[in-house]
């Protein structure tokens, strides 16, 4: 199995390190991964973003054009992903910041308010791992624990502290997702 | 081995560097490289080493014909304009037979052109780049384990021939990350170099002399001759390619770097399809894997090149397939990356129909 996937945002949403989470936890798990950031202009305007594929396979290109699977933390990166995304694949939104509506309908779509459920567990910078919960809950491609370990080794020491509340969120995403 | 770790290229290089003895480090920020060198200024303290931010390009590579002059491992990175800028002194080192090892993670150009990645400075790497009859050895990665290893290969082939090497990567090879190992033991005895100017004192008796002038017509002859006794040495000894699926195959396609890794996606699509694409991946540009185009041509029906320039490499791929098929092109440039798609594309064309 092959996961493309697309995770865009403004710049600060956490999309980057998402994409990376997602990376280390693939490898932990002895899968084939690779992660792709933009860079430069292409981030201007709202749709920083990482490409990040993990697979049983040897990854060919890190570049993904027609992704199985795309999030969109903003409306700019709804509005330029929403198109490339492979008939059957998966949109997951976030709705706490999108208002409008995808238009695809040989998709799965799953809006998440991203936001809403973060300010409700106390801190509205763990948006991107309610998203990333949703994600798993839907695909679960790695494991929960694999992130968290992967979280583990990202964050330094002294903000271990967060991990709780990391986990928190993630769970939260899931059961959305299960929903 | 050591255990996976996921970096960026542009790290991993840093760290693999370090790993094979490079204490050394001379830069100038541009993007997309800025990763390595900011990673040998927090790293190379740590391990005894000394990493110099100059005031130009130009001076960085002065700065790296000094170190290499004295001996030690060196390195210095640089993305197109900058590399651009080093080739004076790139010619002056290879002039005067010195090792060092030189990255290039390619952007687009021409002139200050734009950052995102490219492939068009293939000519300026394999040609040496800057002016008179000298070569650098260049290597390609097409992964970041790839990279770590041939930083290792180009610091070791560096002081074999006293030539500098280059390691031709690109933006995105640059920025991506994968999982990497490292080798457990670190390079702590370096080959002799007895022709370093380290002082009488290391070398009682003999002058040591580095240098690129020779003003006699006859003499100057002499050393070209010599060089151009090594790069055939070279380029009998020291060719790398990787081949995929090439035997049986109707249309065998070249590329190197992040655009092999296009082509390995279009070529899984291309089997689906039924059609026989195989694929010869150089990892030494220069010298060039001529020898595994001149077996394809016996059964190949054509050839194609993929590339993120205009058209260079497809030069070398004309030379070595030498008029027996017919060999095809497919670029992008100015930062644009070919699509899977785009190339699944021309493989039909080529192949004619909807095969």
């Amino acid at each position: 199995m092959t996961h493309e996937m697309i995770l865009a945002g403004f710049g600060g949403q956490g999309v980057m390190l998402m994409g990376q989470m997602l990376a280390y936890a693939g490898m932990i798990e002895g899968k084939h991964v690779s992660w792709l950031p933009s860079y430069g202009p292409e981030m201007r305007g709202g749709t920083a973003n990482c490409a990040v594929v993990v697979s049983d396979q040897p990854v060919g290109s890190p570049l993904i054009t027609r992704p199985s699977i795309v999030v969109a933390m903003n409306l700019p990166s709804l509005d330029k992903f929403e198109g490339s995304i492979k008939p059957g694949g998966l949109l997951i939104y976030n709705n706490s910041l999108i208002a409008s509506k995808p238009e695809r309908d040989d998709i799965t779509i799953l809006p998440v308010p991203a936001n809403e459920i973060a300010n409700e567990l106390g801190s509205d910078r763990i948006a991107n791992m309610v998203v990333l919960g949703a994600l798993l809950g839907t695909t679960p491609m790695v494991e929960t624990q694999s992130i968290l370990a992967a979280l583990r080794h990202a964050l330094p020491p002294h903000r271990h502290n967060l991990l709780p509340l990391n986990e928190q969120a993630i769970k939260r995403g899931q059961e959305l997702a299960k929903q | 081995m050591g255990e996976k770790i996921l970096m960026k290229g542009n790290e991993a290089i840093g760290e693999a560097a370090i790993k094979a003895g490079c204490r050394h480090f001379f830069g100038y920020p541009i993007t997309p490289q800025n990763e390595l060198p900011e990673y040998m200024a927090r790293r190379l303290p740590e391990v005894g080493g000394a990493m110099v931010q100059a005031e130009s390009e130009i001076a960085a590579i002065n700065m790296v014909y000094g170190a290499a002059g004295a001996g030690v491992r060196v390195m210095t990175s640089s993305s197109s304009p900058g590399i651009s800028l080093k080739q004076e002194g790139i010619s002056y080192i290879a002039g005067a037979e010195l090792p060092c090892v030189i990255v290039n993670m390619v952007r687009g150009g021409p002139g200050l052109g734009g950052i995102q990645p490219a492939q068009g400075d293939y000519w300026q790497a394999t040609r040496g780049g800057g002016h008179g009859d000298y070569r650098v050895l260049v290597l390609a990665p097409a992964g970041i384990q790839e990279m770590v290893d041939v930083v290792q290969d180009a610091f070791d082939l560096a002081d074999k021939y006293r030539n500098p090497v280059m390691i031709l990567g690109d933006g995105m090879m640059g920025q991506m990350m994968e999982p990497v190992m490292f080798r457990d033991e670190a390079v702590t005895k370096l080959p002799e170099k007895d022709w370093a100017t380290t002082g009488t004192r290391h070398h009682p008796g003999r002058r040591n002399v580095i240098n690129s002038l020779y003003l006699q017509p006859d003499r100057l002859e002499e050393h070209n001759d010599h060089l151009q006794r090594k790069y055939a040495e070279i380029e009998a000894n020291e060719v790398r390619y990787e081949e995929v699926d090439v035997e049986g195959a109707e249309l065998v396609v070249a590329a190197y770097g992040t655009t092999a890794r296009i082509v390995r996606s279009a070529m899984e699509a291309a089997k689906q399809a039924g059609l026989r694409v195989g694929l010869i991946r150089p990892i030494t540009l220069w010298p060039f894997p001529v020898e595994p185009f001149e077996r394809a041509a016996e059964h190949a029906k054509a050839f194609l090149s993929v590339e993120m320039s205009a058209g260079q490499m497809v030069e070398d791929v004309r030379l070595a397939v030498n008029g027996k098929k017919s060999v095809h092109f497919y670029g992008r440039t100015g930062g644009m990356v070919p699509t899977p798609e785009a190339v699944l594309a021309k493989f039909k064309e080529i192949l004619g129909g909807e095969a």
